[in-house]
This record gives structure tokens, C-alpha cells and sequence, in this order.
């Protein structure tokens, strides 16, 4: 449940960047990198805890959105390339990490893990069930701030620009600034999830962290739910984990032992569900029900 | 009447190809201008430096006695322009009524107040029966109409047509005029416009410029340009006896 409701978090605020306004990150990695990295190092090194922590998580992650934002729309990159900048950023990220020994390097840096039946929520140590409390409350938090944007001017302006630059700017939109509020709120809140997951796991690792199949991992599930609705990216990650928790039961089950066989279901099912749904589960779903988002 | 907007000696090249030549013409406060000229003329050319959409090389473009040289287009929109495009480009995946809401955004302070007044221009436009429908469901003729209400949702005081009642029918054109003729009597939007279609050029501009090869070759009131020699010549080749 905790791992569904990260994905379904971290989904979100991918969703504000790409299903609101049209700008696709594939580099989503660097934020919750960064974020896990930021809180972690306080809490390691100067002992200062999570709450605090991630202010400094959000912070520097809306400055890297901002920077990469600010290169790629003055200078005109667009569409794929806007796409590999955000994939080179991560890159960087992860290279960089593995080299930079006071955060562990590539050896990966370790949080105390305290006894795991205290709940000590100060320092974000405790049972897997604060745990869950933690990313449920931020997962609604996003859900109502995802509905809220997307109704506001904000929410207009960027699907106008995801629709068509062009005529968006001659409507009076500076397209720039909106795009720019896009990124770094979508950056911010990834920060959030990876503060969240550094305390969660305990142990940071730049080949996990920053990997471009985080990026992917995080995107799935708006792109299985249907990008740019709200409630998109929690129906896709509801469904991606009871996949990826089906299939082990089944291959269980069948005692099946080739290797590579849960993987093979999966990829069955996403390829159905692509093919089938293009707009995703909950856009086919909405309209059936005729739910108006 | 006062001049809203002054354009001087405009001129564009795209590699070493004259669009706009030297252009010059006003538009006074309250006018309906036709810009007219073969495929080719430079009109589109001229109106994408008017919204700012493209850079002149030279000249100097005034707008309520501002200068409005080098503004990005949603500046240019900010100080009262408004533009439709002559390729459409609705916001496909939205509705009707959210396309226009997006333009009455510009002038309205909340999103309820811009939903209000988005319906009343949708409705005017005759797409109210429309208005829940994505916009990538309309015909072309109804994105024409689109493109207009989305544009006069900024309540812009002059405003650019391009080539809007293009495939139209006959009768959709009297509609337009009458509500063109509408917006300009009763709101006082000042209108230039880029058309083909003659019979509403005839019926509704006090103004016609005529462009050719990217030079302005005549102007004056339509009766005026329709016997221009030059312009006979450019419509009509030169040998035409009268």
C-alpha cells in the first residue's frame, strides 16, 4: 500500500508538469534524487531532521527545475530534446553522486535505522504503518492540489499551451512564466517524495535513485491511468501494483520458475492496456460513468 | 477619427525573398480595414509582425501611438490586440466553451467571471449548442468561428481577421458580417482583416488595401479599389479592356 500510494504520489506531480502542461519529463529521477539526498545529508551529518530537511529538498529542487526550465524554454528546447535535457540532468546527477564521497558515493550512504517499533515522527523513523500515514496525507494533499490547480487560471493556461504554443501566446499568455511554475511546482513536490523515500528505506543509492527506471517507474502509472486528468495517476498506480503483486502471486502459485516470466505478464498487460485504453483507465472509466473532472 | 494603428515602411524577407515591401497604411479608431491581394501578397506576413509573431527587418508599427516593435505576442495581446489564425489552432482536447475561457482569462480577474463571459460570446458566435463539445469535433467553418470568439474574448481594441470566412457558405458569411458589423458598431472594435471573399469585403469595409507581390499598390474605399487599374491589372491580368 505504501509503495502504491509513493508511485501514486510521485505520478502526480509528474502529471502537473506533462498532463497539465504538455512538457515531458523522462528525468523525474533528479528531483526525488535530490530531495532524498538533501534531507538525508542534513539528518546524517548535522542530525537535523526530516521536517526540516525538506525544506531544503524543495528548495533546491525547484532552483534545478527553474535552472533547466529557464535553458530549455529561453533557448527553444522543445518537444524530444526538451525530453533529453531532462534525461541528461539526471544523468549528470547520478554520475556526479557516485563520485561525491561525503554523500557515500556509489557505495550508497545509510540513514540509523532506529527500532522500527518506536514511532519517533519528528525524525520520520518508526513502524511501516507511520510510514503509510505519511504518504496517504501527502498523496491526498496532492490530489487536492492537482484539482485545485487544474481549475484555476494556471490549469487553463498550461493545457493551452500543451494544446498549442502558438495560439496560447497570442491569447496573452506569456507562455515562459507558466511553463516555468509548472516545472519547479512539479519539481517541489517530487522533492517531497524523495525526502519521503530516503527516511522510508533508510539507505540512498545513486544508481537507484537518479536511474532513468525510476523516471519510467514514476511515469507509468499517469501514462497507464490517463495523463492530464487528476485522478489519472492514483488509478494507475492502483492497478500497476495490484499487477505487479498479481503476477507474483500467480507465478507463486503455478510455482512456475522460469526467470523472467513475472516481468513477461507485466509487460503483457501495460502492452493491453496501452493498445486498448490509449487515454488511459480512468479516462475510458470517466466516460462511462460521465464523471466531469 | 484617431489613427489606432500606424504601420510604417514595414518590410520582411525570408532569404532574400521580398515578403512585405515597404508597406505603409493607418487604421483609424472604429474602422473596418480589408487587407486583399493574391496568394502570396505578404497579408498573413504583415499581420504576423502586427501580433508579434514575427520580427519586421525594418519599419515601425505603432499601436494606440506606442510602439509595439519587437513585443512578444502575448504582450502584443496584453495591450489590445487580437488575432485569429488564418491554419486554425484550436486547443483540440478542450472544449469549445474552454477554448474561449482560455481567451477571457486575459480580462477577467477569476475563472467564474471568464466562464460567464465566454458563454456569451460562444453563444453569439452560434456555437452554443456546441459549447460542451471538444473543439477537435468542429467542422471548419465552426473552428473559423472558434478562432474568432476566442480572439474576441481578450475584448481586444483592434482586431486581426485572417482569411475567416474561407469556406463558409453563403449564408454563414451574412451571419458573420452582420455579427463583424455588430462587434464594430455597438463594442467599437476596431477591425483589419485579411479576406478573399469579395461580396464581404464589398459589404462591410470602409477601407481596403491592396497588396500585390508584397507591396501596398492601392487604397481607399472599396468602390474606389475595385476600378484601380493596378489592381485590375494584379486580379485580372493587364490586357483587360473595361
Amino acid at each position: 500500500m505504501t509503495l502504491f500510494l509513493f508511485f501514486a504520489y510521485a505520478g502526480q506531480a509528474w502529471n502537473i508538469m506533462m498532463g497539465f502542461a504538455g512538457q515531458l519529463s523522462l528525468g523525474h529521477s533528479l528531483y526525488l534524487g535530490v530531495g532524498a539526498y538533501a534531507a538525508a545529508a542534513l539528518y546524517f551529518h548535522f542530525g537535523i531532521g526530516p521536517w526540516a530537511g525538506l525544506w531544503l529538498a524543495i528548495a533546491l529542487c525547484a532552483l534545478l527545475g527553474a535552472a533547466i526550465g529557464a535553458l530549455a524554454f529561453r533557448y527553444g528546447v522543445a518537444g524530444v530534446y526538451f525530453t533529453l535535457l531532462t534525461i541528461a540532468f539526471a544523468e549528470f546527477a547520478r554520475i556526479g553522486l557516485d563520485h561525491f564521497a561525503w554523500l557515500g558515493g556509489s557505495g550508497g550512504m545509510f540513514l540509523k535505522v532506529a527500532e522500527r517499533d518506536r514511532v519517533e515522527l519528528l525524525n520520520l523513523r518508526g513502524t511501516p504503518a507511520m510510514f503509510y500515514y505519511v504518504i496517504l496525507a501527502l498523496s491526498a494533499a496532492a490530489l487536492a492540489l492537482s484539482a485545485w490547480l487544474l481549475h484555476s487560471r494556471a490549469g487553463y493556461y498550461w493545457q493551452a499551451i500543451r494544446e498549442n504554443e502558438d495560439a496560447a501566446q497570442a491569447l496573452g499568455i506569456n507562455t515562459f512564466r507558466w511553463k516555468m511554475l509548472a516545472v519547479v511546482i512539479s519539481a517541489a513536490m517530487t522533492a517531497l517524495a524523495g525526502v519521503f523515500s530516503a527516511f522510508y528505506y533508510s539507505s540512498l543509492f545513486p544508481e537507484q535513485l537518479f536511474s532513468i527506471n525510476r523516471s519510467v517507474e514514476i511515469i507509468l502509472g499517469p501514462i497507464i491511468g490517463g495523463v492530464g486528468t487528476i485522478f489519472g495517476p492514483i488509478v494507475g498506480a492502483a492497478l500497476l501494483t495490484v499487477l505487479a503483486e498479481g503476477t507474483n502471486e500467480i507465478v507463486v502459485a503455478f510455482g512456475w520458475e522460469v526467470p523472467g516470466i513475472k516481468q513477461l505478464i507485466y509487460g503483457i498487460v501495460l502492452f493491453a492496456v496501452i493498445v486498448f485504453l490509449p487515454h488511459g483507465i480512468w479516462s475510458a472509466l470517466a466516460g462511462k460513468l460521465k464523471v466531469r473532472e | 477619427m484617431s489613427v489606432l494603428l500606424n504601420v510604417q515602411s514595414l518590410s520582411k524577407s525570408f532569404r532574400g525573398l521580398r515578403a512585405v515591401a515597404n508597406v505603409s497604411f493607418e487604421v483609424e479608431e472604429g474602422a473596418i480595414v480589408a487587407l486583399i491581394g493574391p496568394n502570396g501578397a505578404g497579408k498573413t506576413t504583415i499581420f504576423n509582425m502586427l501580433a508579434g509573431a514575427l520580427r519586421p527587418d525594418d519599419g515601425a508599427i505603432f499601436f494606440a501611438g506606442k510602439s509595439i516593435h519587437g513585443l512578444r505576442p502575448d504582450q502584443v495581446c496584453a495591450l489590445g490586440i487580437g488575432r485569429t489564425f488564418q491554419i486554425v489552432r484550436p486547443f483540440a482536447g478542450l472544449s469549445v466553451l474552454d477554448n474561449v475561457i482560455v481567451g477571457a482569462l486575459r480580462r477577467c480577474a477569476r475563472v467564474n467571471e471568464a466562464r460567464a463571459f465566454a458563454a456569451t460570446i460562444v453563444d453569439k458566435l452560434g456555437l452554443g449548442s456546441k459549447r460542451d463539445f471538444p473543439a477537435s469535433s468542429l467542422t471548419l467553418p465552426d473552428r473559423k468561428q472558434l478562432e474568432v470568439a476566442r480572439a474576441l474574448a481578450t475584448r481586444p481594441k483592434l482586431l486581426l481577421l485572417d482569411e475567416v470566412m474561407a469556406g463558409l457558405r453563403p449564408l454563414e458569411y451574412d451571419q458573420l458580417i452582420a455579427f463583424l458589423q455588430e462587434i464594430n458598431q455597438r463594442d467599437g472594435v476596431t477591425i483589419l482583416w485579411i479576406e478573399h471573399v469579395m461580396r464581404a469585403v464589398m459589404a462591410l469595409a470602409h477601407k481596403v488595401i491592396v497588396l500585390h507581390h508584397g507591396e501596398l499598390i492601392a487604397q481607399g474605399s472599396p468602390a474606389h479599389v475595385v476600378l484601380d487599374a493596378a489592381v485590375l491589372e494584379c486580379y485580372l491580368g493587364e490586357d483587360l479592356e473595361l
